[in-house]
């Protein structure tokens, strides 16, 4: 029973809210002899694992650390290129962490407003008349479940798929929404909600849900 | 914002959860010029049960007096006519701050009440009425049709606001309770629903009721998010 997040999207599609809730941290540190026997890449700022998947080590994976050095973009901290390095034979044994890809703030932002298009070309895409847009969207690994208010803000909550009463949770989350942002005399309507009472509740109502099930809250 | 009298009430009054938004501070240095406390000391724990806010999600919301709120408001309108002196633009501040009440307290509304939206103004008129159930405690009666069915008459005979009220004969313009109609038409307006609002009929100007004239003004098309339409 796992809750990945939860976002809150305005009216007018930006994401005002999110909150990671239990993404299992993926870490795995190896030591390597010359050749590399996996094949890295740079994209996207980040080097990441394209082929050769072994050792719990996946492709997408991010390089983070090189013999416990935290690297930025390709380079070390003083300014060696790692993919350079690790073609010279004198730098070897090595040893390299990697880890799943953290969604940075603005990637979430960029994918939050990628769903509002997808959710009102669902709704006209649909054979019937008046329908809603997405309320599920399913893959293999997850379930996002999106319920949007009377007044057009989106909640959504990303679960493993096996997580029950996720619809009922929502309406859970748009009540904390009702009472501790929208209470809040210095919570500006649209604007991104900075509240710790909404997030601490919110962290409350999450871990209830996992640990005794949807009909307790 | 504390209030001297009611320090000894025994009722747990919880202040930070009525709705005074963007007016804590000028609550904060009030006097009551409308009521007298003899009356209020007196009177105590008789009004209704205002329902403000709820703890956690169980249904049984935790209430406040309703005399905390009414004490809450007339010093705010207090204020408002020493701040503005002129009556009208206490008025304005008054539609102002019921705005921007109504459209943050619409959705503890749906939140709360899990309707659905109104497809007819029948409809809008009895989720209003449920509105003043839920948020004051009393209900209000639907009354005066017109021909065309898009405006209506909201009938209070008792009103929390007014409880301790008496109009001075120099504030005879004042509409003590505009607040209400802003908070009618921000909260309609959040969902998709432009509405007029004003008062018909007044108790404290000696009417036998308090009559709120709402009227319908349009739907707001483009405002109606995806996947509603």
């Amino acid at each position: 029973m796992v809750i990945y997040g939860v976002y809150i999207v305005s009216k007018s599609g930006g994401l005002i809210f999110n909150h990671d809730h239990n993404v299992p941290k993926i870490e795995v540190e190896k030591s390597f002899n010359f050749p590399l026997n996996i094949k890295l890449n740079y994209e996207n700022k980040k080097i990441v694992v394209s082929f050769g998947q072994r050792d719990g080590i996946h492709v997408g994976h991010v390089l983070t650390y090189v013999n416990g050095n935290a690297i930025t973009g390709r380079e070390l901290e003083d300014g060696r290129d790692i993919l350079e390095m690790l073609e010279q034979p004198e730098n070897f044994p090595i040893t390299l962490k990697f880890s799943r890809a953290k969604m940075t703030t603005n990637e979430k932002i960029f994918l939050a407003s990628m769903f509002y298009p997808l959710f009102a070309i669902a709704s006209q895409l649909s054979p019937e008349l008046r329908s809603s847009g997405i309320e599920i969207l399913e893959a293999d690994t997850f379930r996002l479940y999106c319920f949007q208010t009377l007044t057009g803000i989106k909640f959504m909550i990303v679960a493993e798929p096996s997580q029950p009463g996720m619809e009922i949770l929502l309406k859970r989350v748009y009540d904390l929404y009702a009472d501790y942002a929208l209470k809040n005399p210095f919570y500006a309507l649209e604007m991104p909600i900075r509240c710790e009472l909404f997030e601490t509740n919110l962290q409350t109502l999450l871990e209830t849900v996992e640990k005794s099930g949807i009909s307790n809250v | 914002m504390t209030f001297g009298l009611y320090a000894e009430t025994p009722s747990s009054l919880s202040v930070n959860k009525v709705y005074v938004y963007n007016i804590t501070v000028q609550v904060v240095r009030t006097r009551y010029i409308h009521t007298s406390s003899r009356q209020l000391v007196a009177r105590r724990a008789t009004g209704p049960i205002v329902n403000m806010s709820r703890t956690g999600t169980k249904l049984d919301a935790k209430k406040v007096n309703s005399e905390l709120f009414t004490l809450t408001y007339g010093s705010l309108v207090a204020q408002l006519l020493q701040d503005y002196e002129n009556v009208e633009d206490v008025n304005k501040q008054l539609e102002r701050m019921g705005y921007n009440i109504g459209i943050r307290l619409i959705e503890d509304f749906l939140a709360r009440t899990g309707s659905g939206r109104c497809y007819d103004f029948r409809d809008t008129a009895e989720k209003i009425q449920s509105g003043f159930k839920i948020f004051l405690g009393i209900t209000p009666s639907i009354t005066n049709w017109s021909p065309a069915g898009d405006e209506f008459s909201l009938c209070f005979e008792t009103n929390p606001l007014t409880e301790f009220v008496e109009l001075p004969d120099n504030y005879s313009s004042l509409k003590y309770c505009n607040v209400l109609p802003g908070v009618l038409r921000g909260a309609c307006e959040m969902v998709q629903m432009e509405v007029a609002c004003w008062f018909v009929q007044d108790q404290l100007k000696n009417d036998n009721v308090t009559e709120l004239r709402v009227k319908f003004v349009k739907r707001l098309e483009d405002a109606i998010p995806a996947g509603e339409d």
